[in-house]
């Protein structure tokens, strides 16, 4: 399953950060980049926190 | 009872898990260096440090040569003068701090303390407030506002306070556990944004930027009424933004838990991806606002850059970072009020908070505040330095306090009050700005404090030296 979630959290942060290259290029607009922006974010805050490490010692 | 307790026992009950040295099965490895700096310096406050370098008129050539220098020195802060001591001696700042000041000074270092705190979180109250505000038509407040601007602004501070103080008390461990959950994803709607908004500045290619840079966003005009910030302000201001935490020695904290004093450069990705490209990134931002003639608050710059998404950055980035820092005050704050439960400090701390959110000026004058806090703090941080390393060259004992027992050391505190008051008349006489003050109160603090423990030591009875002898 973390596998899984692992995959879906790093399309998230490419959707996150990608859509942006593609609007500097000229070949998307800025709400279809915002749009993809949104889908990524929900990626991630629906798959990450499942994953990432909990709790960690010391104070970090 | 409790209530019967003295004052250094009240602060020593709080800080009691803390009491001793990280032992070598707790220490952790460099992941979680990179990891923590990551994420504490890229927060909601960096889409309001940015903007402000964009207001005092910075030109581009001196923020990328003034950041690249300033946070290079703020690594080197961390590495060569926090973390050697930190590693050397296992101890966080107050054990450490305790047993040369005292537990009186030392209690009013926390009070101090936890008042910046409050402050700090509710700058990032503020920052929060303008992002939620936008879909109510809330009017944002200007870069020149000092004082609550509307009747909307009051109420979204107060309800943004509320709920990040309610929060705070349901649970903190939660909350930062999402903010490490955040942190990734936080930089890169950063990144994003600054790119996405490029071609509307006219960037079409790489080789545009640098002459866009300087036409159309860091121009070297200030805005009226604001200082001209020059290469020596960028380096200066990115050096001592986190004063308190490096040469203040707070994060001694964090870096006792380092295998190596190595650890220390980690800092590099806080300040390389925070404090280089994330402020670099909202000044592109704040520059496209401006010339489209709309509102330069975080968040509508940050909607501009990347719509829902950046609303939601900012409340996140802002929230995430105001629940530790309101945990923080909490703890500083509980040493006046020991029989409180922590959900009533909290909601104290929290109100506190919230109230210094209504005044824009926090959020506004953000450049100047935290130069400030970093001025108050940082001469405890001398103490320490001179302390460890110097005091013993001299023949004089380290941790004196501690020694003879003492509960107010009048050296630390007249290191403390003296840098203060001269570094407020070199500003007032030379008229350094705020920004500068940091480097020569360091050595005030450190040469004050030294010559007053060379008199206090020496009157005092037998030396280091002459016991040895």
């Amino acid at each position: 399953m973390k596998p899984f979630l692992k995959l879906i959290s790093a399309v998230g942060l490419a959707l996150t950060v990608g859509p942006a290259f593609l609007v500097f290029a000229g070949v998307m607009t800025w709400h279809r980049y915002a749009t993809w922006m949104l889908v990524g974010t929900l990626l991630w805050f629906f798959s990450a926190p499942f994953w990432m490490k909990h709790h960690e010692e010391g104070p970090m | 009872m409790a209530s019967k307790r003295t004052l250094t026992e009240r602060l020593d009950a709080i800080n009691e898990y803390d009491r001793q040295p990280v032992p070598d099965s707790r220490l952790q490895g460099p992941s979680s260096f990179a990891g923590f700096y990551a994420g504490e310096h890229v927060a909601g406050t960096e889409f309001v440090i940015g903007p402000l370098f964009v207001a005092q008129g910075v030109s581009a050539a001196d923020l990328f040569l003034g950041l690249l220098v300033g946070d290079l020195l703020a690594v080197l802060s961390w590495t060569f003068i926090c973390a050697p001591i930190a590693v050397r001696t296992r101890l966080n700042l107050y054990w450490k701090l305790r047993r040369i000041v005292g537990p009186r000074l030392l209690f009013l270092y926390n009070i101090v303390n936890a008042l910046m705190f409050c402050f700090l979180a509710g700058s990032m109250i503020s920052v929060a407030a303008t992002a939620v505000g936008i879909p109510f038509h809330m009017a944002m407040p200007g870069l020149n506002d000092l004082y609550p601007n509307s009747l909307g602004w009051v109420v979204t501070v107060l309800v943004v306070g509320s709920v990040v103080t309610v929060l705070a008390i349901l649970g903190f461990e939660e909350i930062a556990h999402f903010s490490k959950v955040a942190s990734p994803w936080l930089f890169l709607v950063f990144v994003a944004s600054g790119v996405a908004v490029l071609p509307q500045l006219g960037v079409t290619s790489i080789h545009d930027f640098w002459r866009v840079a300087n036409a159309r966003i860091w121009t070297g005009v200030p805005m009226q009424g604001r200082v001209h910030f020059t290469f020596w302000h960028v380096t200066f201001f990115a050096w001592f933004a986190n004063m308190a935490m490096h040469i203040g020695m707070a994060d001694m904290t964090i870096l006792r838990f380092a295998k190596k004093w190595q650890y220390g450069l980690f800092s590099s990705f806080g300040m390389y991806l925070g404090h280089y490209v994330a402020w670099i990134a909202s000044g592109i931002l704040v520059a496209l606002a401006l010339l489209h003639h709309g509102q330069v608050a975080p968040g509508p710059i940050a909607y501009l850059g990347a719509g829902a998404s950046g609303l939601i950055a900012v409340v996140l980035a802002s929230w995430t970072t105001a629940n530790p820092t309101i945990y923080r005050a909490g703890l500083a704050m509980q040493t006046i009020t020991p029989d409180w439960r922590r959900w009533k400090v909290t909601a104290v701390v929290g109100a506190i908070t919230t109230l210094a959110a209504l005044f824009p000026a926090l959020m506004m004058r953000l450049l100047d505040f935290v130069a400030l806090y970093g001025l108050l703090l940082m001469p405890m941080g001398a103490v320490i330095f001179a302390d460890y390393w110097i005091l013993p060259r001299l023949g004089l004992r380290q941790d004196y306090a501690e020694w003879r027992k003492i509960l107010f050391a009048w050296p630390a505190a007249l290191a403390w009050f003296a840098t203060l008051a001269a570094c407020l008349l070199i500003n007032r006489v030379w008229g350094l700005q705020i920004f500068f003050l940091g480097l020569p109160g360091w050595f005030i603090a450190t040469g004050i404090y030294i010559g007053a423990s060379w008199i206090q030591q020496r009157s005092a009875g037998p030396t280091l030296v002459e016991e040895r002898a």
